[in-house]
């Protein structure tokens, strides 16, 4: 493997991986508000096909992105008016609303399949690009992926070093205490709800306006809302480690077709199924690392210890859980 | 006039009570709302209507189809009653049913050419109930012993079983000389589940069907383990403090569940397939949590549902045929039937309860 080609390898993993930030952030931020948006890959699907087909009628793109984010803000924020107002279990109605978001998306997109719309086009920066390898695979890509590295660093300041992020997690957190410091966690979480919602329906435009441009049944970006799940659990809900979690899944997703030629019995959706086995396994460790006999034993042994420090980070305490006045 | 009032105000009250009266309320709702889509679409909803009536009902042929689907879809179904009855949310059934289905696959191909294909049939069923329930089990321990929430645990097996299909048809079971989506060879002629005829309807799959909805309605209405398992779905605390152990129950729920998916996934190798195909498990394992959530999980409305939504899928195939829409219609209904339902029976609950005694 020469310069050249590896340095497309990586260049292709951070275009590939944005859709994913996007998607893993946003449902981060939801869940450190102690909601569970379980409606990712329908969510995904059905904004990919109104990015497609606004951008499509209208021309423009930038349009496109924008009724893609509302439909997943809005979409969210059922999840979380059904958990406040109604009292109905979020993972019910994220499921339900997976499934009937990812038909509403076929049935109304099929028109639309295999049409040629508009796309964001590239657009490398001036200077940056002509840097050696880095250039090429860091700073030739287009405006979505380059605001994808300020989101994810803005996002990591603004949860840990910002009044308001604390405020989020500690809704999060402990609910009671926030209500009686005076924030309404009902408020709270219907903002970060809408806001989370938002960032998925970007990663839903990424996949119809540029990485997989058009639409079609099917898409091909079924399945990577369940693995922005499966990531965010494997960050451990600590938005630096979901990036690097999504890079990852990334790297295998591009790697797999080299993997296909060094394992030629294994078709390259094998790969892809990574993610979930380390979403699994992230839990078990999450769980152990609790367990005080484990960590007595685990004391004076470093190399264990350093493990499960690494992966030993737990969900926010009221994940999932209805908060009533 | 006041008495009259009040047992006027009584039936109303009794009309409520009742799950069917909120199924019906959804229904006008969706139907409503489905149509409007339509006609934003630009489609004609009553043919859309007729179009599903008569791609499902209107011949015996068609009929038949309905029922080929709501074999497996209701035997998820009732595997997840035994889940929900004790609090869990077992999302698995998808993967449970592939296992199932691998496992039949594997029997038959170990006996090929057995001169008693019904004993290979019943060890096919036995051995893919089995599959399916330690694929459960396996979700099972992750959740007792591993503090992995079972939604996850299911959800992540399911992948995992995913890419083990894909594995299997790819690498060791490909047709000799090619490997594709269309699946392994077709199995032997002899071990299919033979078919009423002029029908696609399994008459064994049928009644097994039948017999899991009976076994499981007295299971869980009149035995020590249907009041176990409910007792610690409401209170796992205090079911505890009486002796039952809840991680127990959990597992034995699971393996239910997951036996009747790995049976439905047999089904659907012997009796509709007739091979092993990467989406053997045709979706049904999450449709089945919609049929049981829109049946309020009552086990005598299950087959119901079941059979509805059966209908819709197959009535909704030949929508882009004829008129050009998608078939993905039918689970647009599915899906907002559910999702009204919880609306409407969560409110009736809110507004029925005094303000003290809500659970929170």
């Amino acid at each position: 493997m020469n310069d050249f080609s590896a340095m497309m390898i990586l260049s292709s993993i951070i275009a590939a991986a944005c859709p994913i930030i996007f998607a893993a952030i946003g449902e981060t931020i939801t869940e450190k508000s102690g909601v569970i948006n379980l409606s990712l890959d329908g969510t995904i699907l059905l904004s990919a096909m109104t990015a497609f087909v606004i951008s499509y009628s209208t021309g423009s793109v930038f349009l496109g992105f924008f009724m893609a984010s509302l439909v997943g803000g809005f979409v969210a924020l059922i999840v979380v008016f059904f958990s406040i107002y109604l009292r109905v279990s979020q993972v019910a109605v994220g499921f339900v609303l997976t499934l009937t978001c990812r038909d509403l998306a076929y049935f109304i997109g099929n028109p639309y399949s295999r049409l040629l719309g508009p796309q964001v086009q590239p657009l490398p920066i001036p200077f940056l690009s002509d840097l050696p390898f880095i250039g090429t695979a860091f700073f030739s890509h287009n405006v979505v992926v380059y605001v994808c590295y300020i989101f994810f660093f803005f996002s990591w300041f603004y949860i840990e070093k910002t009044p308001m992020g604390h405020i989020l997690k500690a809704v999060g957190e402990h609910p009671h205490a926030a209500y009686s410091r005076g924030i309404h966690p009902h408020r709270i979480q219907l903002i970060y709800g809408f806001v989370g919602g938002v960032f998925v329906g970007i990663a839903g435009a990424s996949y119809s306006l540029f990485m997989k441009a058009g639409w079609g049944r099917p898409q091909g970006c079924e399945g990577i809302g369940w693995i922005a799940l499966a990531l965010v659990i494997f960050g451990g809900w600590n938005i630096s480690r979901v990036v690097i979690g999504c890079y990852l899944f990334s790297f295998l997703q591009v790697m797999g077709i080299f993997f296909q030629q060094w394992f030629p019995t294994f078709p390259s959706p094998v790969f892809q199924v990574a993610p979930f086995p380390l979403m699994i396994f992230s839990l078990v460790i999450i769980h152990v690392s609790q367990n005080d006999k484990i960590r007595e034993w685990s004391k004076d042994k470093n190399v264990i210890l350093f493990f499960l420090n690494r992966f030993s980070h737990s969900a926010p305490a009221h994940l999932g859980k209805r908060f009533h006045v | 006039m006041k008495r009259r009032m009040e047992s006027y105000g009584k039936m109303v009250q009794l009309l409520f009570m009742n799950p069917v009266f909120f199924i019906g309320i959804s229904l006008l709702l969706v139907f409503i709302m489905t149509s409007m889509v339509l006609i934003l679409t630009g489609a004609p909803p009553f043919s859309v209507y007729k179009q599903i009536f008569l791609g499902s009902l209107s011949t015996g042929s068609k009929f038949g189809h309905v029922i080929k689907a709501w074999i497996p879809l209701t035997l998820c179904a009732i595997g997840l009653l035994y889940t929900f009855r004790i609090n869990l949310w077992n999302i698995g059934v998808e993967g449970q049913m592939i296992i199932g289905a691998v496992f039949c696959t594997f029997i038959i191909r170990l006996f090929p050419n057995s001169p008693y294909p019904i004993m290979i049939l019943f060890l096919a069923f036995f051995s893919s109930m089995m599959g399916g329930a330690l694929w459960a089990l396996l979700a099972g321990f992750l959740k007792t012993k591993g503090g992995v929430n079972e939604i996850f645990a299911g959800l992540g097996l399911n992948f995992v079983a995913q890419g083990l299909i894909l594995w299997l048809i790819f690498g060791p079971w490909k047709r000799p000389g090619v490997a594709s989506m269309s699946g392994t060879e077709i199995i032997p002629k002899g071990l299919w589940l033979s078919l009423i005829e002029r029908t696609a309807i399994p008459p064994a799959g049928l009644i097994l069907t039948f017999l899991a909805l009976f076994v499981t309605y007295l299971l869980l209405k009149y035995t020590k383990i249907g009041l176990g398992l409910k007792a610690i779905g409401l209170n796992p605390k205090a079911s505890l403090l009486f002796g039952l152990k809840p991680s127990l129950y959990m597992l034995l729920a699971m393996v239910f569940g997951g036996g009747l998916a790995g049976f439905a996934g047999c089904i659907q190798v012997t009796g509709v397939y007739h091979r092993l195909i990467p989406s053997i498990s045709s979706n049904y394992g999450y449709l089945a949590l919609l049929v049981v959530m829109l049946s309020n999980y009552d086990i005598r409305l299950v087959p119901i549902v079941s059979f509805f939504f059966s209908c819709l899928n197959v009535g909704s195939i030949q929508l882009p045929m004829v008129l050009h829409i998608d078939s993905s219609l039918s689970g647009v209904i599915q899906g907002s039937l559910v999702l009204t339902f919880l609306a409407l029976h969560a409110l009736h609950r809110r507004l029925s309860t005094p303000k003290e005694i809500q659970p929170s």
